[in-house]
């Protein structure tokens, strides 16, 4: 089927073995033309051929055209949409208006086909038909509407499918957590349960902007971080243990005798030689805390940082200790502007247990500090730079610990209180002449 | 087309409105042997590359099929997937966080009609719809960002330099050959939606001119005093113009020896735009991780400073990506991420086995944390 314009440069990529996006738009592109369904599309029919239109003018410009937001949004709601126009309105008048809609996507992003039926026949009948599963952050994006479209997709969204908006601007933006308890036997938490109670408490936040600028939460069951919430979540949730870990020795010898595949047979496309305890394992332990005596696997617990690696290594030997909870590590955020920031350590231990109360007074200790000290467009880990970790510790009542530094500071440059110094600042200059001419 | 109504009354927009629901509960959406077994799984194993199964305490086996996609995705294929859900997982199916796709099945008999059925399937022009992989020690899905299909203020592509890099590390997805996970990502400028600055191999969107300047328009279109405050680097001032026809208008100068070049400017300001064609290219950041394994989680450092935008296919971007990829596999031991590998044998060694130029752009020169990269030691390799 002819779409509409020509796309030599995009055509290109439809070759080669990965999906090809191209393809698939073009498909969709080639549906709407047909109509085969009789749909009474709400947007313009040719919304695909424009999208591809305009993207090969960017391929040959090397310069994208879309033009910045416009302030479109559903009432009462300060985020969830983002406006979205093109700079070639007259040549693609499909695209003209593509705003995109953010979808709060469910905790793990599990769905049954019920759901995504629905939300697919929503989009195709109010919207470009294209999405991105998932943003960033973890919404759903619905890719491309016109402003008339946005109530009507709402209220379908809340009232037909029991869904709300996801977070945009300065908002809390869609937590998000790793797939947890739900398959994976390392995750110390429900980061589902977490995340989804935090997001039902905070939707007020989520929806109406309040912050100096974006505030994310991340959900990582384990140090292994598959959520990667410590490079990019301002509050970053990881689950920890504070126990022992979990040996079977039986299994360890398994191991050892090459009867099960290390790493979960991970490495299975080489042949990396037998299975070698010490060499793979226990001189990989960053705090060599590990040994083996005769055929014991012996770990001192109390030297373990958690890395994971030998549980990773083992994970039928191997469990994660039962005195389990999560560290929360704050401010970590892409470069812009002052460069990237990692999550600094601010809570090394707390009980993940419902109702959570601990982890809100933390949470919200943070946003009254941030909400009244944060400059405009101020991420929470640049806020943590100018002011400090001590002041963070201050403002949030957490006791300095060792655990929350690498190494103690470089400089003797203490900004002492006056209360913590004996006597206090105030002195008397003439008493102090008596005894030092001028 | 007639206007269709949701129901929604815009004379009254309060009427039965319904608001902070959040997202549906995770629970609907457990397939049951999930629900069943949460909190109760005793290990898993990767059976195949993409194939995953996960041995519970009661003895229940759940078998994952894991396919890679595009995470730009029509509702055609979205249907398409739901088709397969509820021919082969009784409706369930979920999404990995970097942009997978998961079919579950309660039974190992149930797989291989699975698999069969997702590799069948392509486009007309030839690519998977859903190739089987990404497990393991390899490569798995891309996360990105939206780039020239959607964003305002990208300095690449993001879909299209994802297809091109995909295609060429399409073995590494299906095999899992590599000492360990090589996380690639992209982000379309440096506001890294995606944020990649902590991936073994980051592809950035970056600018290299300064911003234009559009006199006429700017204090129409934007607020001065906010586009100078988005300097990071007091670059911008703001300054009376006088226009060609003699009119004097409130606008900015900006002191272009002092631009990096981060676009935070045109952020606030649409009158000062700064894509160019041939100022705007890629940056390869390489050496960074999440994973507190073995090692501490890291940032990626620059590997080449500036490549082209080369659409469609992005060519020397590839062949760099390609090229730091295989160095790795032959250099790498076993369980070492790229950034580990890399400080082990030594910065300047790791330029040499990828065959790679180090230029003055790569030594940091951005604040106090330049400092902290500059050699203090007489330890360095010949």
């Amino acid at each position: 089927m002819k779409l509409k314009h020509e796309t030599p440069m995009l055509d290109e990529l439809e070759s080669g073995p990965w999906p090809s996006f191209v393809s698939d738009i073009k498909d969709e592109a080639a549906k709407r033309a047909k109509n085969e369904k009789n749909v009474e599309y709400q947007i313009p029919t040719d919304v695909c051929d424009d999208l591809l239109g305009i993207l090969e003018l960017s391929f040959k410009h090397g310069r994208t055209h879309w033009k910045h937001g416009g302030i479109v949004g559903v009432f009462g709601y300060g985020g969830g949409v983002i406006g979205r126009y093109c700079d070639q309105p007259q040549n693609f008048p499909g695209v003209a208006h593509f705003h995109t809609m953010r979808v709060s996507q469910p905790g793990g992003k599990y769905y049954n086909t019920d759901f995504l039926k629905q939300l697919c026949d929503l989009w195709d009948l109010r919207g470009s038909g294209v999405t991105n599963m998932h943003g960033s952050t973890g919404d759903i994006i619905l890719l491309g509407t016109t402003t008339p479209q946005l109530e009507e997709i709402f209220y379908e969204l809340t009232h037909n499918m029991n869904q709300d908006l996801g977070g945009s601007g300065s908002n809390l933006r869609t937590p998000a957590d790793c797939l947890g308890q739900s398959r994976c036997e390392y995750a110390c938490y429900d980061t589902q349960h977490l995340c989804y109670t935090l997001t039902q408490e905070y939707q007020d936040e989520l929806h109406r902007p309040a912050f100096p600028y974006k505030f994310k939460f991340k959900f990582d069951g384990c140090p292994n971080g598959c959520v990667a919430s410590i490079a990019r979540s301002d509050m970053s949730f990881i689950g920890t243990w504070r126990d022992d870990i979990r040996i079977d020795q039986e299994a360890v010898q398994a191991y050892i005798g090459g009867e099960i595949a290390p790493n979960g047979g991970a490495h299975a496309g080489r042949d990396w030689g037998p299975f070698d305890i010490q060499k793979e394992v226990i001189d990989l332990c960053p705090t060599e805390c590990m040994w083996m005596d005769g055929k014991e696997l012996k770990i001192d617990n109390k030297e373990c940082v958690r890395c994971m690696h030998c549980i990773d290594a083992m994970p039928r030997a191997l469990r994660i200790g039962q005195d389990t909870g999560l560290s929360i590590l704050v401010g970590a955020k892409a470069p812009i502007l002052d460069g990237a920031q990692m999550g600094t350590m601010l809570v090394p231990f707390i009980k993940a247990e419902e109702p959570y109360d601990e982890i809100k007074e933390v949470i919200e200790s943070i946003w009254d500090w941030w909400m009244e000290e944060g400059k405009n467009r101020e991420r929470l880990g640049e806020l943590m730079k100018r002011q400090g970790l001590q002041r963070m510790l201050e403002m949030t009542n957490q006791k300095p610990d060792p655990r929350m530094v690498k190494e103690p500071r470089h400089n003797p440059y203490i900004f002492w209180k006056e209360e913590e110094v004996e006597g206090g600042f105030e002195r008397d200059v003439n008493e102090f002449r008596k005894h030092h001419q001028r | 087309m007639a206007f269709i109504s949701s129901g929604y009354n815009p004379d009254k927009p309060m009427e039965n409105r319904i608001t902070d629901i959040g997202p549906r509960n995770y629970e609907e959406f457990y397939p049951p042997i999930i629900k069943k077994n949460k909190g109760k799984w005793l290990y898993h194993e990767i059976l195949e590359p993409g194939v995953l199964v996960h041995v519970a305490e009661s003895g229940d086996e759940v078998y994952t099929v894991r396919v890679g996609g595009a995470r730009l995705m029509s509702v055609s294929l979205i249907q398409e997937i739901c088709e397969i859900a509820d021919k082969h997982c009784d409706g369930y199916v979920r999404w990995t966080t970097r942009n997978n796709i998961e079919f579950m099945v309660d039974s190992k008999d149930k797989v291989e009609p699975l698999k069969k059925d997702l590799s069948g399937r392509k486009f007309d022009a030839g690519s998977f719809k859903f190739p089987i992989g990404g497990t393991g020690a390899g490569v798995t899905n891309i996360v990105h960002t939206q780039g020239w299909l959607h964003c305002h203020t990208p300095a690449t592509d993001a879909s299209g330099p994802v297809k091109a890099t995909m295609d060429v590390l399409f073995d590494d997805f299906q095999n899992m050959r590599l000492p360990a996970q090589l996380r690639v990502s992209l982000a379309c400028c440096l506001n890294m939606c995606g944020a990649v600055h902590c991936s073994d191999i980051a592809i950035l969107g970056y600018h290299r001119k300064p911003p234009m300047l559009d006199h006429e328009y700017l204090d129409k279109m934007c607020e001065i005093p906010l586009a100078v405050a988005a300097c990071p680097t007091a670059a911008i001032r703001p300054t009376k113009v006088e226009l060609p026809d003699g009119k004097k208008v409130n606008s900015v100068a900006v002191k272009n020896e002092r631009c990096m070049f981060c676009g935070n400017c045109y952020t606030m300001c649409p009158a000062m735009p700064l894509a160019d064609k041939e100022g705007d290219g890629i940056v390869i950041m390489v050496g960074g991780k999440v994973s507190n394994r073995i090692s501490e989680p890291k940032f990626s450092k620059v590997a080449v400073a500036f490549l082209p935008n080369e659409a469609p296919r992005w060519p020397q971007t590839t062949s760099v990506i390609k090229k730091i990829t295989e160095a790795y596999a032959n250099g790498a031991r076993k369980y070492e991420r790229l950034g580990d590998w890399a400080e082990r044998i030594s910065w300047e060694r790791f330029f040499e086995v990828c065959e790679l130029e180090f230029t003055h752009h790569l030594i940091d020169d951005f604040r106090d944390p330049a400092y902290y990269t500059w050699r203090h030691s007489t330890q360095f390799k010949f």
